[in-house]
């Protein structure tokens, strides 16, 4: 009688079921602590409305006038002033290496110019290579300056007939000046894509070899570790180049994204990159007692990927422990790596800071996984 | 004197709270076959392990082929064939693209004829191309035979290798084992199956991490020193429970129609068969001491290792 239902059927598979789950303590993990996680960033390092960008300075003029519209921008708390910078280059520099994400420039004798009613223009350069990062604070500037006028020249200006306004504010956007989501997001999503894969790729080769029985039978034979590891990673280090050649191709074709920089400072960057993520695939794989584990696992690195590196949500807009989280996270380093190169010109010298973090990360994952992995089969 | 090719002592491994081999001596001349019997979970398998270098001993050591198995496990395995008790070649790699893999892995010199020869060899020839996954689990058996064969090894251990496959199989492999072994290769095989022991020159077997009993396979029986009777009648079922209980008795075991009852003291057990064989008109006759008593009364004695005595 196919109709009939037994109960006592039904809950035995329910509870084989909960057994098993309990056996897996991996999985069970995952499942308790995905949401937890999930919830933590999004609830609360992820600001789409980054306040505390940090600013640079560059003025001619250090009268009370220049003085008031500062403190007015740093009262608002889109800006945090970070000291002052000499010269066009410096500014530039400033931009390109991701120092500060504006620089607010006031030509010589602005104060008076202004009461000589001559509207001098002051400048500020925003890097708009993460356009969602600058864009609330630049849409905030005109309540600024409003209000900055009216507190300093009260007095001067009343008397001051229609005409010019006392100056002009230009917003220059730097490196993205239509302000294109897609110019921030595609050379961003290769690092989260080359994690996925080579993480994900690499654990699994590894795991997969441990989980068929086929390791007990390569361990038997005289090949050394070394030999295992390089021949089982190679492969998909090359996958890797050809997902990056077809990648940026695909990037200039469709979304004009631009290639401003060096070459050889991406090539540098990105075999790193690589490095990194095959010796936390690696890693994983040490941990994970079956495929499906290391698919679990390689899930687990990638969120942090995209939430924390400043992949989907302006890194300047987290708090500051998710900001520290974030710099542990390999794809922060190489983002910001690909976006100085790609959008805004940057040479080897202007990425020095993202080959050391990712450097130093790569040190760390590989001692971890050399204290896991032996040799044996014990 | 003849030449050694395993001599190790006091071999000693645990995992965690178990200790799956405890004190483990073991000598085995060159070109003999030497077989390990005893229940699942004994330590088998972790013996041959560390033997070949896959696992480190806690305490113990010894040589094999003339190597220290502690620190040079690399010579070792260059010299050692192991084929293991799971079919442990690529499922999805062909049965020539397997050989020629673990061929490269020896880094043997002329091998593409090496492999040709081992598929020759083994009868694999027509199939070299069939994935070593669809293959049965005979044709798995031989694939992994000509696996640890292709570099010629010296010595060759052989953990449960014919689990799952059928008669005519497994006697084509013993063959094929006699004549290595012919040729000198010293062989090391563990197993459950009765007729393949007695194809062994020498057999310990080992329960619980411990070896009980070790020596050439002829004076097995005699160094365990039972005595047993045939019986055969009517109502066989009835004539078990009563031998189980009666003095002198340690073990009945049913072989087809006949009952095999044996003891360790002779004169009581031929007193008591005697005694019962009259009363239920059952016909005895006494046997020459076999392998296979004396291996089910070992059984009977050993426990599962990782069973723990209840509180």
């Amino acid at each position: 009688m196919s109709w009939f239902f037994s109960i006592g059927r039904f809950l035995a598979v329910l509870l084989k079921e909960f057994i098993q789950m309990r056996r897996d303590r991996l999985t069970l993990g995952m499942m308790i602590g995905l949401p937890i996680m999930q919830l933590l960033l999004f609830g609360f390092a992820i600001n789409s409305d980054p306040r505390q960008l940090p600013t640079l300075i560059e003025a001619a003029d250090n009268g009370p006038m220049v003085r008031t519209i500062l403190a007015r921008m740093e009262n608002s708390d889109y800006f945090k002033m970070e000291g002052y910078i000499d010269g066009q280059h410096a500014a530039e520099e400033a931009l390109r290496t991701g120092r500060a994400n504006f620089v607010v420039m006031f030509p010589p004798n602005f104060e008076r110019d202004v009461l000589r009613g001559r509207s001098p223009a002051m400048l500020i350069a925003a890097d708009a290579s993460d356009p969602s990062a600058v864009n609330g604070a630049v849409s905030a500037l005109q309540g600024i300056m409003d209000g900055a006028l009216s507190e300093q020249m009260k007095n001067a200006m009343a008397t001051r007939a229609p005409g010019p306004p006392p100056f002009t504010v230009t917003v220059h956007r730097q490196y993205n000046p239509e302000g294109k989501t897609a110019t921030n997001i595609v050379p961003g999503l290769l690092a989260i894509i080359l994690s996925m894969t080579m993480v994900m790729i690499t654990a699994v080769a590894i795991v997969k070899e441990t989980e068929r029985g086929t390791m007990e039978m390569l361990i038997a034979t005289p090949v050394r570790p070394l030999e295992v590891m390089l021949g089982k990673i190679l492969p998909y280090v090359i996958v890797g180049y050809v997902q990056t050649i077809v990648f940026i191709l695909a990037a200039s074709a469709i979304f004009s994204v631009p290639f401003e920089g060096s070459r050889i400072a991406f090539f540098f960057g990105f075999n790193l990159y690589i490095l990194v993520n095959l010796a936390l695939g690696f890693l994983i794989s040490t941990a994970a007692r079956n495929q499906m584990q290391a698919m679990q696992l390689s899930f687990f690195t990638i969120l942090p990927s995209i939430l924390l590196s400043g992949f989907m949500f302006p890194f300047a807009g987290m708090p500051a422990w998710a900001q520290f989280l974030g710099t542990g996270v390999p794809a922060t380093h190489f983002l910001r790596l690909v976006r100085k190169v790609m959008l805004k010109g940057a040479q080897v010298s202007d990425v020095l800071p993202e080959y050391a973090a990712m450097s130093i990360i790569l040190v760390v994952i590989t001692v971890l996984a050399g204290m896991r992995y032996r040799q044996t089969l014990d | 004197m003849t030449e050694i090719a395993i001599d190790a002592v006091g071999i000693t491994k645990s995992f965690g709270e178990n200790k799956v081999v405890d004190d483990f001596t073991i000598r085995v001349p060159k070109g003999a076959i030497y077989g390990f019997l005893g229940p699942n979970g004994s330590g088998k398998t972790t013996t041959i392990r560390i033997i070949c270098g896959l696992l480190t001993a806690d305490a113990g050591g010894g040589s094999c082929l003339g190597f220290d198995i502690r620190t040079e496990a690399a010579k070792i395995k260059e010299r050692v064939g192991y084929m293991t008790q799971k079919f442990s070649l690529y499922q999805d790699l062909t049965i020539r693209e397997n050989l020629d893999f673990v061929a490269r892995m020896y880094r043997l010199g002329n091998r593409k004829a090496r492999v040709q020869e081992a598929l020759d060899d083994l009868g694999l020839a027509d199939r070299s191309h069939q994935l070593a996954g669809n293959l049965s689990g005979g044709w798995k058996q031989r694939l992994a035979l000509a696996a640890c064969l292709i570099h010629n090894p010296q010595l060759l251990l052989l953990d449960e290798p014919t689990a799952g496959v059928d008669p005519k199989a497994r006697r084509d492999f013993w063959d094929e084992i006699r004549r290595l072994s012919d040729k000198g290769v010293t062989v090391l095989v563990s197993t459950h199956y009765m007729d393949e022991a007695v194809q062994c020159d020498s057999l310990a077997y080992i329960a619980y991490g411990k070896k009980l009993i070790d020596g050439a396979t002829a004076d097995i029986p005699a160094q365990i020193g039972l005595t047993t009777y045939r019986v055969e009648g009517a109502g066989l079922a009835r004539l078990e429970a009563a031998f189980k209980q009666a003095p002198g008795v340690v073990q009945v075991a049913r072989f087809g129609t006949a009952l095999h009852v044996s003891g360790t003291d002779p004169d009581r057990l031929e007193t008591t068969v005697r005694t019962l064989c009259e009363a239920s008109g059952a016909r005895m006759e006494k046997l020459a001491a076999g392998l296979e008593e004396a291996f089910i009364y070992l059984m009977s004695g050993a426990q599962d290792n990782f069973v723990r005595p209840s509180k």
